[in-house]
């Protein structure tokens, strides 16, 4: 558990971090590093590479969509009506969910890749 | 099973990243566009936090500071005109970047780089009638300018500091929805932009529809239908207006037998034209008409209503101007506006600029094409096309003394051996921009009259007024000198000699003019500049406003004692001149006992009308949708999409209706019976009272006109999500607030020369950003018909304490 909540911490700080100044994917590399150095099993690997980023990008466009008073978050769930139905909250789950999946793959690759030492 | 454990896992996080990080058609890259470090939610802007910023920039000369107001106006103060013109790049670039790109891409025929082959056929047209090529000769003419080329260079080097900035998380949303990148902004840029303004208002002519019309029905019908002039017209110089002098040197030579021949043939391609409302009221009056007794000018450009809009509002203010109102995005300098001495506005002049000529080449290889007996050689243009998703495209182009050949075999729509070349004053080398220029900082009269003179492409009613009391109005471009003899121009001209070539232009003193007429008022509204005395031969076949002049004429003329609100009201008029002329005949056609009962409510309550469009009115609705039926079945016989014609405009209609009742274009080309005039206005008021009904199934459903006509205004990239729908207003075509479901005043400006003060509201916002709170903040007080006081000051410390931020510039 300690692991499984200290990976969560690591993978979403880093994460932050680099994505400061690179694209968006680095995710990936700093979900597989975190992994990859923290003993965890396979399915807890996954789960916090993927509830880290799942909750550092929801939390984080949440932050933005607040200080724009939802002008945009609106507008863009609109625009992708063909998935989000004109839902926000959809569109934070998928915003959300694709970071999450990413990071929760890359750090299944990490721990599988662990494993190999 | 460890290595393969990991090896799927790998392949998958990576097909997860590549997929998420790849454009599928119109489908954005999921993971660049949604995540929110750099995706769309950088957008989303902070509605409170606005910052007064400090940069140092490359290339500036001195400080400059801008003061954004409530409304995210800038006030612009610099030292001089580059710096000041820098900053108009700067920070035109900053709200507007995607808008300004976009536009040139479209007027450079370059959109596909973005939108993939969809986007080619348009492109090609926009090559094939030579827009990059007229941007060219403009701008290398430009460049013989010196004092236009440093200022146009220090505008593109404002931009550039701008774009240079930019990083993908701060670019505009657009670009990533659709996944590409700003590129660096090149003087071409502000001449492609204003041959994209031509491409709107310069191509007013119907050689090609006219011709059609002429070979199928015969010229007794053309005579009848498309009169050059006609009784009760109005014109911009007022009639009886003497005419100082003689016309000079009229070009052809074509004997009119050769112009009878030439005018039986049919052409399946011609190019499709703007919005028949695309036009603009301006009007100015003298002391004498107002309370103040100083001028007061308004001006209405109506154009497609866009998010972000076509214009944007700055405050411009160096050494030697100060100068307020509208920009168009990617041009340096105000297009519309006043400063502390004059004020001037724009409508369109609808006349023919462009000309047609049927060409024969010597071969198939159409390399030299015959010119007075003699064999002349094309000039060869490859336009390439750098399609986004396929392979490139190459695309020649031929180039005649006749201008480029548009239609041939490879474009439009095959027809053998009929080749078409375009002749076209956007063609021309000018610079626009020093017009605009020399206006901005304009003191009187006469600094105007030379502004103009050098104006040519798309020709404009420019409407005056100063604060000493002058007002005046004139059409200004280049336009070629005709034969009135031949109607040179009229019809597609015989590209094989140079009987129907121009050969010299009217000179810009011989332009239409009109200074401090005794009535006390100047306006136009795209109606003829002249009368039928008028030295020199032109023509607008079809296009020249009928409705709107009278109505503005009539108002200006009872009008006394005129101040702003006046103005105000006067711009919002919602008079249908139309409706009032045409009704009363559309009526009396009836015949009643075939009217479905359900009906006769319709007609009780347009009997009651008192002719106003307002957003309120039933009776509107049921008008407009007759006549919208009428008119297509009327003229339904030039509907036939191979040999395009232009239906007759609304007078010669109306005075069809009331004179003729057995004409033989009453008759519906698609039923077995011949219809006579009754029976077809009968029979359009059913199936346009059928339609309504089918939309709103009961009568006392009906929704009123503001709610019908449903105005919006729509995103560039025509995305729903970002236009503003359903904007409930009155209006239409043929009335002064000339507002129909995606065409409207665009800007509209009030200028007291007495107080000093404007007025002014456009549909949209400061901000190009979706997510912005200023990206249509106007759009509700727009239709609404109200307006904002602009602060026009002097100096920055008279701009008061509306301020949102300030931002100070120095150099690097």
């Amino acid at each position: 558990m300690k692991n499984f909540l200290l990976a969560i911490l690591l993978t979403a700080i880093s994460s932050l971090l680099l994505q400061l100044f690179l694209p968006w994917w680095i995710i990936a590399v700093a979900a597989f590093a975190v992994a990859y150095f923290i003993k965890q099993n396979s399915l807890l690997a996954f789960l916090s590479g993927f509830v880290a980023v799942l909750l550092l990008w929801v939390v984080y466009a949440y932050l933005l969509s607040a200080a724009n008073e939802n002008i945009l978050v609106v507008k863009v769930a609109e625009l992708m009506k063909a998935l989000t139905k004109g839902s926000t909250t959809t569109l934070y789950l998928l915003t959300g969910l694709i970071g999450g999946l990413v990071s929760g793959f890359a750090a299944l690759t990490g721990s599988l890749a662990a494993r190999l030492k | 099973m460890k290595y393969f454990k990991l090896l799927l896992s790998l392949l998958i996080t990576l097909a997860f990243v590549v997929a998420l990080n790849t454009k599928f058609g119109q489908i954005p890259p999921f993971g660049k566009f949604l995540n929110p470090f750099t995706g769309f939610w950088q957008n989303a802007e902070n509605v409170k936090a606005w910052k007064d910023e400090e940069a140092n920039l490359d290339g500036l000369k001195d400080e400059v500071k801008v003061y954004f107001d409530d409304r995210l106006v800038p006030h612009v103060f610099a030292k001089n005109d580059e710096d000041l013109y820098y900053m108009q790049g700067f920070i035109t670039a900053k709200f507007r970047l995607w808008q300004m790109e976009v536009q040139t891409h479209n007027a450079a025929g370059r959109v596909s780089e973005v939108a993939g082959e969809n986007a080619l056929e348009s492109d090609r047209l926009q090559r094939r009638i030579g827009m990059q090529y007229g941007a060219e000769a403009a701008q290398e003419f430009i460049a013989k300018d010196p004092e236009s080329k440093k200022l146009i260079d220090a505008y593109c080097k404002g931009v550039n500091a701008y774009i240079k900035n930019l990083t993908p998380k701060n670019y505009p949303l657009e670009y990533k929805l659709l996944d590409y990148k700003p590129e660096e902004w090149q003087p071409i840029k502000v001449a492609l932009l204003l041959k994209n303004m031509a491409n709107m208002l310069s191509v007013y002519e119907y050689d090609i529809e006219n011709t059609n019309f002429i070979t199928t029905f015969g010229e007794e019908n053309f005579r009848k239908l498309y009169p050059d002039y006609w009784a009760g017209d109005d014109p911009i110089v007022p009639v009886g207006t003497k005419w100082s002098s003689e016309a000079v040197g009229s070009s052809s030579q074509q004997s009119n037998t050769e112009i009878r021949n030439q005018k039986s043939e049919m052409y399946a391609n011609a190019l499709q034209k703007p919005d028949e409302i695309n036009g603009s009221n301006n009007w100015a009056v003298n002391g004498t008409k107002t309370k103040s007794g100083k001028p007061i000018l308004c001006n209405d450009p109506h154009l497609q209503l866009s998010l972000p809009s076509i214009w944007y509002e700055m405050h411009l203010v160096s050494p030697s101007m100060n100068v307020y109102g509208a920009t168009l995005p990617g041009s340096p300098a105000v297009i519309i506006g006043f400063n502390d001495s004059i004020s001037w506005g724009v409508t369109n002049a609808g006349r023919d600029v462009r000309d047609w000529y049927k060409l024969k080449f010597k071969d198939d290889t159409r390399n030299e094409y015959e010119y007075n007996g003699q064999w002349m050689k094309t000039e060869m243009r490859v336009e390439h096309y750098k399609v986004r998703g396929a392979k490139e495209f190459n695309d020649t182009v031929r180039y005649t003394r006749f201008g480029p050949v548009v239609f041939d075999e490879t474009f439009g729509v095959a027809e053998n051996k009929k080749f078409l070349a375009m002749r076209w004053t956007a063609h021309l080398p000018s610079n626009e921009f020093k017009t605009f220029y020399l206006l901005n900082q304009g003191k009187n009269y006469s600094d105007y009259t030379n502004a103009l003179k050098t104006y040519t492409c798309p020709a404009q009613n420019f409407v005056f007024a100063s604060r000493s009391g002058d007002v005046a109005i004139k059409e200004q471009g280049k336009f070629p000198i005709r034969n009135k003899a031949t109607e040179q121009g009229k019809f597609v001209s015989d590209g094989t000699t140079n009987k129907d070539e121009w050969t010299d232009f009217i000179p810009s003193e011989a332009n239409p003019l009109s200074v401090n007429p005794e009535r006390g008022f100047v306006s136009s509204a795209n109606q003829h500049p002249t009368d039928s005395t008028y030295p020199y031969y032109y023509s607008g076949v079809g296009v020249y406003e009928q409705f709107r002049n009278r109505r503005i004429n009539e108002i200006l003329t009872e009008g006394k004692e005129i101040d702003v609100e006046f103005m105000k009201k006067m711009q919002n008029d919602n008079y249908n001149l139309f409706a009032q002329e045409a009704l009363p005949v559309m009526l009396n056609c009836l015949d009643m006992s075939q009217i479905n009962s359900a009906f006769k409510p319709a007609i009780e309550k347009m009997k009651a009308w008192g002719y106003y469009n307002n957003p309120d009115s039933k009776a509107a609705v049921y008008f407009e949708e007759w006549w919208m039926t009428l008119r297509e079945w009327l003229w339904d016989e030039m509907l036939d999409p191979n040999n395009p014609m232009k239906r007759p405009n609304q007078v010669v209609t109306i005075q069809l209706l009331q004179t003729d009742s057995t004409s033989d274009f009453y008759d519906i080309k698609t039923t077995r019976q011949k219809e006579n005039r009754n029976q077809t206005v009968t029979y359009s008021f059913q199936l346009a009272m059928q339609n309504i009904m089918s939309k709103y199934h009961h009568p006392d459903s009906v929704t009123d006109w503001g709610n019908h006509k449903a105005t919006r205004v729509a995103h560039l990239a025509k995305q729903d999500a970002f236009s503003s729908l359903n904007v409930y207003n009155g209006g239409n075509i043929g009335i002064i607030n000339a507002t129909n479901g995606t065409h409207g005043p665009s800007w509209r400006m009030i200028v007291d020369e007495g107080s000093m003060k404007g007025y002014v509201v456009y549909p949209g916002g400061q901000s190009g950003n979706p997510g912005s709170k200023y990206y249509d903040n106007m759009v509700a007080t727009w239709a609404k018909g109200e307006y904002f006081e602009t602060n026009f000051v002097a100096k920055p410390e008279d701009l008061g304490v509306k301020r949102l931020f300030t931002s100070t510039y120095k150099p690097k």
